[in-house]
C-alpha cells in the first residue's frame, strides 16, 4: 500500500507538469484551433530564462525566496517574449491560409527556438540549474509517503496557477471574451471583441503557465536541456488531447492521468511490457482506448459543429 | 516579368563566391619544394557537441606530424594532415570518406570518434584498401567481435579497419568484476536506456555478476530524454539492491543518481564511459559521490610513456583538451608513419603504397603513449586496458587500471 500511495505522489507531481504545459495547448487550440507545436520550447524557454535571470542578473547572495520570484519573473518574461513575436510573425499572418500551414510553421519556429537556446549557449548540453530548493529534503506526507520539498512546490505551483487560470478565463471580461472567441470568432468580434487582442491573452497565459513549469522542471532535476521541450511538449499535447482538447479542466485532468499511468506501469505492469521504457507505450494505450470511446477527449467540446 | 533588382546583383555574386570556393577546396597535390608531400587524414567530430573531443583527435595527428616532419622521419617526404568533420553523422561520414580515399595523396586516417560513423566510413576505406585507424571506437561489431558473444566465429568486417582501444563487450564484464570481486557487492540492480551502447553494456555486465556469483535484479529500461525517475527508483527502493549498474550516458545517469540519493537509497551508481564525464558530476553534484565509471585505457596523466606527450601537445598550445582521446590519436597517427616509413623506402607508390600501408599496420608493434601498439588478426589492440573511476570530492579518480584478459 504504502508503495501504492508513493508511486501515486510521483504520478501527481509528473502530472502537474504535464498539466501545465498542456493549458498553453489546449488554450490557443480553442481559441484559433492551431495546434501549437512550439509550445512545448516555449516551457524550454522559460526554464533557460530563469537560468539566465539567476547566473547573469542576480547579485550573488540575493535570498532565496526573492531570487526564485525573480527567476519566475525572468522565465515568464522570456516565454512570453517569445511566445508573443511567434504570434505575431509567424501565425497571425497564416490566420486565414489552409489549416496545414500553421501547423508547419509551428514545427518550424520549435526548431528554431531550441537551436537559437543550443547556440546561445554554445553546445553542450543539459546545462546545470542552481538548487535552490534542497532536493534531498523530503517531506513526509504520512504512512512512509514522502515528497521531495521542490516537488511539492512544483505541485503546489501548479494547481495554484491552474486555479487562477480558470477563475481569470470564467469571471474576468477579457476571460469572457476569450470564451465568445473560442465560441465564433467572428460574431464575438461583432459584438466588439479585439479577437486579435485575445488571441495574444491566449499565448501569453499559456506561456506564463508554461514557465511555472520550466523553472519547476529546472528546480527539480538540477538541469535544464534545449532539448528538453520536444519531450515534454508531446506528452503535455497528449494530455490536452486526452482530456479533450480545447477544454481547460479536461487539459489539467489528461495530465494527471498520463501521469499516473505513466508511473503506475513502471511499478505493475506484466513483465515483458514493464519498465520505465513501457511506461509511454502505456500512456498512449490509455489515449488511444478513450479516443476510440470519447472522441472528443474525457471533458471535450463538441468541436465538428464549428464550420 | 522583370527580375528584382537584388536578384541581378546577388546571383552573380553567390555563383562567383561558390566558383571561388570550390577552386579553394582542391588539395595541393605532388611535390612542393622538391620534397613529396603525403597527406594523413583524419575524420571526427569539429563542430557540434562533440567539438572538443574531435579536436583533441585531430590535434594529436597534427602533433604527430609535426614530429615526424621535424624528425624528417620519412626522407624526402612532407607529411600534411587534411582534417575532415564527421560532425558525429555516420552520412557526413561517409561522403568525407569516399574525398579521403579520392585523394591520391592520403596514404592512412585517422578516426572517427564514433563508432556509429565507423560503420559507415570503414567499409569506404577497406574497398581502397585504405588503413583506417580509431583512436576510440569501442563498438564490438566493428572487428566482428559481435560473433564471439553470439557463440560464432569471429571475421573481421573491414580488412584495412583498426583500432587502439579496448572494445564495450569487455567493458561490462570488467566493471562486474570490480563490483563483484573488489567491492563484494551482492545484490545488484541494472538499468539501461535501450540503446544499441547501453543494452549491450548492461547486458554484458549482468551476465558477468551473475557468473562472480551476485544476486542480479530483473532488469529495469528507461528512455533516453527521461528527467523524471521518481517512479522506477521507488520501485527499485522496494527491492533494497546494494548496486545500480546503468548501461547508458551520463545525462539520464546524473538525474537517477541524483533522485536516488535524494529519495534516500544511498548506494553507488555505476556506469561504463558514457557516464564518465565531467558533466556527470556537475549535474549531479554532491550525489555523484562514491559512483563509479569504468573507461577505456588507462588515465593520460598516470602514464609514464605520456609525459612526454603530454609536454608536447601543451607547448604546442592547443585550445582543447588532449583527453580522452587526443594520445592515441597520436599514436594511430605514429603507427601509420611508421608503417609509411618502411614500405616508402621500398619505393612504392599509389595503391601499392596504401597496400603495403595496411599490411605494415598489422604488423606493428611499438612502445606508444598509451601502451604497446600492436594489433590482432581482426585490427583489434592486443593492450586492452580499463580502468575504474570513482567520483570522490566531485572529480573521477581512478580507483583500478588493469588489462583485461
Amino acid at each position: 500500500m504504502q508503495l501504492f500511495l508513493q508511486q501515486l505522489v510521483n504520478g501527481i507531481v509528473l502530472g502537474a507538469t504535464y498539466g501545465l504545459v498542456a493549458l498553453g495547448y489546449t488554450m490557443v487550440y480553442g481559441i484559433v484551433q492551431l495546434i501549437n507545436f512550439a509550445h512545448g520550447e516555449i516551457y524550454m524557454l522559460g526554464g533557460f530564462g530563469a537560468l539566465f535571470t539567476y547566473t547573469v542578473l542576480l547579485p550573488a547572495g540575493t535570498p532565496t525566496g526573492v531570487a526564485l520570484v525573480l527567476m519566475l519573473l525572468g522565465g515568464m518574461v522570456v516565454s512570453i517574449t517569445a511566445a508573443v513575436v511567434m504570434e505575431r510573425f509567424a501565425y497571425r499572418p497564416l490566420r486565414g491560409a489552409p489549416r496545414l500551414a500553421p501547423l508547419i510553421t509551428a514545427l518550424g519556429v520549435s526548431i528554431f527556438l531550441q537551436e537559437l537556446v543550443r547556440n546561445f549557449y554554445t553546445a553542450k548540453s543539459p546545462r546545470p540549474f542552481p538548487q535552490l530548493i534542497d532536493p534531498t529534503y523530503q517531506v513526509q506526507l504520512g504512512g512512509g509517503v514522502t515528497i521531495s520539498l521542490p516537488k511539492l512546490v512544483t505541485v503546489t505551483a501548479a494547481v495554484l496557477g491552474m486555479v487562477a487560470l480558470s477563475s481569470f478565463v470564467r469571471k474576468s471580461r477579457t476571460g469572457r471574451a476569450m470564451q465568445a472567441t473560442a465560441q465564433d470568432p467572428d460574431t464575438a468580434r461583432l459584438m466588439g471583441i479585439d479577437t486579435d487582442r485575445i488571441i495574444v491573452t491566449a499565448f501569453v497565459l499559456g506561456a506564463a503557465l508554461a514557465a511555472i513549469s520550466g523553472l519547476s522542471n529546472g528546480l527539480q532535476f538540477g538541469q535544464v536541456d534545449p532539448r528538453m521541450g520536444a519531450l515534454t511538449g508531446v506528452k503535455a499535447f497528449t494530455a490536452a488531447v486526452l482530456g479533450g482538447i480545447g477544454n481547460i479542466s479536461g487539459a489539467v485532468l489528461g495530465g494527471f492521468i498520463l501521469g499516473i499511468v505513466e508511473v503506475m506501469a513502471t511499478q505493475y505492469a506484466p513483465s515483458p511490457l514493464s519498465g520505465g521504457a513501457w511506461a509511454q507505450a502505456w500512456g498512449f494505450v490509455v489515449l488511444i482506448l478513450v479516443l476510440v470511446f470519447r472522441p472528443y477527449g474525457l471533458l471535450g467540446e463538441r468541436v465538428a459543429a464549428r464550420a | 516579368m522583370h527580375t528584382p533588382r537584388i536578384a541581378r546583383v546577388a546571383v552573380p555574386i553567390i555563383i562567383g563566391a561558390l566558383a571561388l570556393s570550390a577552386c579553394g577546396n582542391k588539395k595541393e597535390n605532388g611535390s612542393s619544394g622538391g620534397n613529396k608531400t603525403l597527406t594523413i587524414g583524419v575524420v571526427a567530430p569539429l563542430s557540434g557537441d562533440l567539438s572538443a573531443v574531435g579536436n583533441g583527435i585531430k590535434n594529436g595527428v597534427d602533433l604527430a606530424i609535426k614530429q615526424a616532419n621535424a624528425a624528417k622521419t620519412i626522407k624526402g617526404v612532407t607529411l600534411v594532415m587534411d582534417a575532415q568533420d564527421d560532425t558525429a553523422k555516420a552520412d557526413v561520414g561517409a561522403q568525407v570518406a569516399a574525398k579521403l580515399v579520392a585523394e591520391s595523396s592520403v596514404v592512412g586516417v585517422v578516426g572517427p570518434l564514433n563508432s556509429s560513423v565507423a560503420k559507415s566510413v570503414a567499409p569506404v576505406m577497406a574497398q581502397a584498401d585504405l588503413a583506417l585507424i580509431s583512436p576510440s571506437n569501442s563498438g564490438v561489431d566493428l572487428t566482428g567481435r559481435d560473433a564471439l558473444a553470439a557463440g560464432k566465429t569471429q571475421v573481421r568486417p573491414y580488412k584495412s579497419y583498426f583500432r587502439v582501444c579496448a572494445t564495450d563487450d569487455i567493458q561490462g564484464p570488467f566493471g562486474a568484476d570490480y563490483a563483484v570481486k573488489d567491492l563484494g557487492k551482492k545484490k545488484i540492480a541494472i538499468v539501461h536506456d535501450k540503446k544499441a551502447y547501453g543494452q549491450g553494456l548492461a547486458t554484458a555486465f549482468a551476465a558477468q555478476a551473475k557468473k562472480d556469483g551476485a544476486t542480479v535484479l530483473p532488469t529495469e529500461t528507461i528512455n533516453p530524454g527521461d528527467k523524471d525517475f521518481s517512479a522506477l527508483i521507488t520501485k527499485l527502493k522496494s527491492e533494497s539492491p546494494d548496486y545500480l549498474f546503468y548501461g547508458g550516458e551520463y545525462p539520464e545517469a546524473s538525474l537517477i543518481t541524483k533522485q536516488m540519493k535524494a529519495a534516500g537509497l544511498n548506494i553507488p551508481l555505476a556506469g561504463g564511459d558514457g557516464v564518465d564525464a565531467a558533466d556527470y558530476i556537475k549535474i549531479a553534484g554532491s550525489a555523484a559521490n562514491g559512483d563509479y565509471a569504468t573507461a577505456l585505457g588507462a588515465p593520460t596523466d598516470k602514464l609514464d610513456s605520456a609525459k612526454q606527450f603530454l609536454a608536447d601537445y601543451k607547448a604546442a598550445g592547443y585550445s582543447d583538451p588532449a583527453d580522452p582521446y587526443g594520445a592515441a590519436a597520436f599514436d594511430a597517427a605514429n603507427a601509420i608513419i611508421k608503417a609509411l616509413a618502411k614500405s616508402y623506402g621500398e619505393g612504392k607508390s599509389g595503391q601499392a603504397l596504401r597496400d603495403e600501408i595496411v599490411k605494415e599496420v598489422q604488423d606493428s608493434d611499438f612502445a606508444g603513449v598509451t601502451g604497446q601498439i600492436s594489433f590482432d588478426q581482426f585490427g583489434d589492440t592486443n593492450n586492452k586496458v580499463l580502468t575504474v573511476y570513482k567520483v570522490e570530492n566531485g572529480a573521477f579518480v581512478p580507483a583500478k587500471t588493469d588489462s583485461f584478459k
